[in-house]
């Protein structure tokens, strides 16, 4: 099925607050095997100028990509979710996120088209803090596969 | 690490093999909040016609960026991060897993004392993402 380019543009309701937690970037920054001090000593960020400690790079979609959902949930987007497959994905950091911050996203429908029988679907997540400090931009491209 | 004072375009970052087993992609399912069964169920990822379970792409994309943080030295550092997910990392029910291959090169000198990095990802010799990009802030 098609998407509907008027579709470019729609924004969606803010999330609820999402607030990030030392044990959730240290289980993180386990899982993806990365040593450094920084996800897990608050002194250690401190003296790297940060005032708590601070979340791995690809982190961010840990908030992002559930707030995207919203895309696929809207009865106006004809998607397929099982069909869906991650094709590209891009983060804008204007800070490291950290732990304390407590995050609202928004979420905004940046591209729609459909290619080859293929629908392409590009959300961006904005991510900023509840008094709308700018955190991270995360864009993802979603590709529902055409039936074939 | 961290980057050399005499950065310029072609400086290469050091080359890091890492292996990815089945109990790698459950912990990274649970720290990142994505169940999706194709990352542990082998019934589900065949009945979608995958050749078995695969790496989640964002697992591979965290494991590229330590490529870069490692050598950078403060995570803090990388600004924007992209990449284009390609072909699937087949990850086998044994414990050698597979194996990603990160290599990466100065690609660009940027303003703002910012530099870009170009990366190579690859596993079992064929590349799994393309156009993956990092631009990290020098001071």
């Amino acid at each position: 099925m098609a998407l509907d380019r008027d579709l470019v543009g729609r924004s969606y309701p803010p999330s609820a607050v999402y607030e990030v937690g030392r044990a959730k970037i240290a289980e993180f920054a386990a899982a993806i095997g990365d040593g450094s001090p920084l996800y897990r000593d608050a002194e250690a960020a401190r003296a790297a100028g940060h005032p708590d400690v601070i979340a791995p790079p690809t982190f961010a979609i840990a908030v992002s990509l559930e707030a995207a959902m919203v895309v696929l949930d809207d009865p106006d987007v004809a998607i397929d979710y099982s069909r869906v497959v991650h094709g590209e994905q891009k983060f804008a950091h204007h800070r490291p996120i950290r732990a304390g911050d407590r995050l609202v996203a928004t979420t905004t429908i940046d591209a729609a088209r459909t290619v080859a029988g293929n629908d392409l679907l590009t959300a961006r997540v904005d991510l900023t803090t509840e008094d709308g400090e700018a955190v991270c931009t995360a864009t993802s491209m979603l590709v529902a596969r055409g039936e074939t | 690490m961290s980057i050399p004072a005499d950065v310029a375009v072609g400086t290469e970052l050091p080359q890091q093999v890492y292996r990815v087993t089945r109990a790698d992609l459950v912990r990274y399912a649970g720290a990142s909040g994505d169940f999706n069964p194709i990352h542990w169920n082998d019934r589900v990822a065949t009945a979608v016609g995958l050749p078995g379970v695969i790496a989640h792409g964002m697992f591979t994309m965290a494991l590229a960026g330590r490529a870069v943080t490692d050598w950078t030295g403060d995570p803090g550092a990388l600004v924007e991060y992209q990449v284009r997910f390609g072909r699937p990392v087949v990850v086998p029910d044994d414990d050698a897993g597979a194996e990603i291959t990160v290599s990466g090169r100065v690609g660009a000198l940027l303003d703002d004392d910012r530099i870009r990095v170009d990366l190579a990802v690859t596993s079992d010799g064929e590349k799994v993402l393309s156009l993956a990009r990092a631009t990290v802030r020098l001071t």
